[in-house]
């Protein structure tokens, strides 16, 4: 008797705030989208950064001909220089950092440039002198890539120490931003919603003054009294949720997987399955939303 | 005649009246056997304004059927809001069954609400359920079994004389009827005390008699009623115990009273 009562009581509420209630699984279907995409784009990051900083490398770039860096005053680096700098990665207090060193000649860089932009007409303006030859380090722990950059950088024949990392860094900084802003977002829309649902429990226990008042009455417990309101906040914050759930794993699956993964295939991409590993936590803040907008409303509406 | 209504109306025994009264005992709440015990007890709404009540102290025995008189704003509603917890007594103690309602916790309010059935001038019935749901509202909200619902609405509905009515809706009902679902609502859970603020305010007199018979069978049944009324010719007639309020305090406590105090 008490369940199906309080199924006929949440279902009589929610028919008479419909229009209510649809605004509250609306505002919650946008803002958790905002949150789970919040999330999603953490999740890539996390992504690229375990498949990227696998592959990166610290390299030097010798001096080719013709540098204008300072270090390169004396022209193309000479065999001595290169034995120099090779015995300063050898040397025992970097070695622990350094995975491997591998080197590339000049003429080995032009192969790959040549490959990598074959069908470009400026690219067969250029010779194989104009190629840096360089060192490729591969670091034990791609964190500690000043150390060994700190030991190479600045001697004579090194004409640049590149991180790869720092290539990268600057796509992760974008996609942090995109993440504040879908953060952001998300926290108004969240503020929003709150202040929705407490408007929609609100009119619903005013809307049901007279139950609630004999409930009181006749000595039904708070907790019967509330527990409709409270679940029909739930329910709907739910619903929006799922909507939210709905929505992350369309666009993951046609804007991502379908479009980007297409056009861009080498990146590591977000899956449906990580929506569904971030469709919990979206559900349980739903659920939170209204437990908290039920406590603050219904304290002050259906006092004993 | 009281006699004949008691005798004759109906196939009697509330089974479980028995039941309920022994399964709530009322401890003592002080030195007597009172139901309801005001001590001392001033309420005061708004800082500074006349206090609605100033001192009463009374008791209420078990059993007893006792009317609450005077002008409106004399303090009665305030009584009855005291008894029920709706509000808290500013100074001195209030004793509801056994509790004293002072310290009693906001949780255990529903409880002492159960043992009280209350009645109103404007019936308070819920338009969009039927007579049968009216009366089962209030045992589905403090969770009573179905079968315990599916038979006593029925003798309650028998009990007020309104056996064939159930699935009428209370706009299809006289004011007569209507306050008739409305008490036995509040004595279908068998409440040990019955509130009755004005329930024949808005009734006619034959109507009204009607109405002050059945909270006499009610009250022979053993439950203590309180109604506070402005219905002279009643008072007049049911010769009971009547207590006069006048600006908040208590003027008169009379057995087997009448209405005026000049009479």
């Amino acid at each position: 008797m008490r369940v199906q009562f309080i199924l006929s009581e949440i279902a009589q509420g929610l028919r008479r705030n419909l229009s209510m209630t649809v605004s509250v699984i609306l505002v919650t279907f946008v803002s958790l989208t905002f949150v789970g995409s919040a999330a999603l784009l953490q999740l890539q990051i996390g992504k690229m950064k375990d498949d990227w900083y696998d592959k990166v490398e610290v390299s030097v770039f010798l001096c080719p001909q013709n540098s204008s860096e300072p270090t390169c005053a004396s022209g193309e680096v000479t065999d001595e220089q290169r034995a120099d700098i090779r015995t300063a990665l050898d040397a025992p207090e970097i070695a622990p950092f350094v995975e491997h060193v591998y080197e590339e000649t000049k003429e080995q860089a032009f192969a790959a440039f040549q490959e990598q932009f074959a069908d470009q007409f400026w690219a067969s303006a250029a010779t194989a002198d104009d190629m840096n030859s360089s060192y490729r380090i591969k670091l034990t722990d791609p964190q500690k890539y000043q150390v060994v950059a700190d030991v190479v950088s600045g001697r004579p024949g090194v004409e640049e120490v590149q991180d790869q990392r720092r290539l990268f860094d600057k796509l992760f900084l974008v996609l942090n931003r995109a993440t504040l802003l879908a953060g952001g977002l998300a926290a108004v829309m969240l503020l929003a919603a709150v202040l929705l649902i407490t408007t929609t429990i609100r009119l619903s226990a005013l809307s049901r003054r007279r139950e609630t008042g004999i409930m009181k009455l006749v000595g039904a417990s708070t907790i019967f009294i509330q527990l409709p309101f409270m679940l029909e906040g739930a329910l709907a914050a739910t619903v929006g949720a799922l909507l939210a759930v709905g929505g992350l794993w369309l666009g993951v699956e046609y804007l991502v997987t379908d479009w980007l993964g297409a056009s861009v295939g080498w990146i590591p991409y977000v899956s449906t399955a990580d929506v569904l590993a971030v469709a919990p936590a979206l559900i349980a803040v739903a659920i939170l939303l209204a437990a908290i907008s039920s406590l603050v409303t219904l304290s002050r509406y259906t006092k004993v | 005649m009281r006699a004949a209504c008691h005798t004759g109306g109906g196939p009697a025994p509330l089974p479980t009246l028995d039941e309920a009264s022994s399964s709530t005992p009322f401890p003592d709440p002080g030195r007597t056997g009172a139901v309801i015990r005001f001590e001392n007890v001033t309420k005061v709404y708004a800082r500074g304004a006349r206090p609605a009540l100033d001192r009463v102290s009374l008791d209420v025995e078990r059993g007893e059927f006792v009317f609450l008189v005077g002008a409106s704003g004399s303090g009665k509603s305030t009584f009855l809001r005291l008894v029920l917890r709706e509000e808290r007594a500013s100074a001195g103690r209030v004793f509801v069954a056994g509790k004293e309602l002072g310290t009693l916790s906001s949780w255990r309010v529903p409880h002492l609400r159960r043992q009280i059935g209350a009645v109103f001038q404007d019936f308070r019935l819920l338009p969009n359920k039927s007579v049968f749901e009216n009366v089962a509202f209030a045992l589905q909200v403090i969770g009573k079994p179905r079968h315990h619902i599916l038979t006593t609405v029925p003798d309650v509905l028998e009990m007020v004389g309104l056996s064939g009515k159930e699935k009428r809706r209370p706009h299809e009902l006289s004011g007569g009827e209507q306050q008739r679902v409305a008490i036995a609502r509040a004595f279908v859970n068998r409440p040990s005390i019955l509130l009755c603020d004005e329930p024949t305010g808005n009734l006619d007199p034959t109507t009204s008699l009607g109405i002050m018979r059945l909270l006499d069978r009610i009250n022979r049944t053993g439950t203590t009623v309180v109604m506070a009324t402005h219905d002279d010719e009643i008072v007049d007639q049911m010769r009971k115990r009547v207590i006069e309020l006048s600006t908040g305090q208590m003027v008169r406590d009379q057995s087997r009273g009448v209405y005026g105090s000049d009479r």
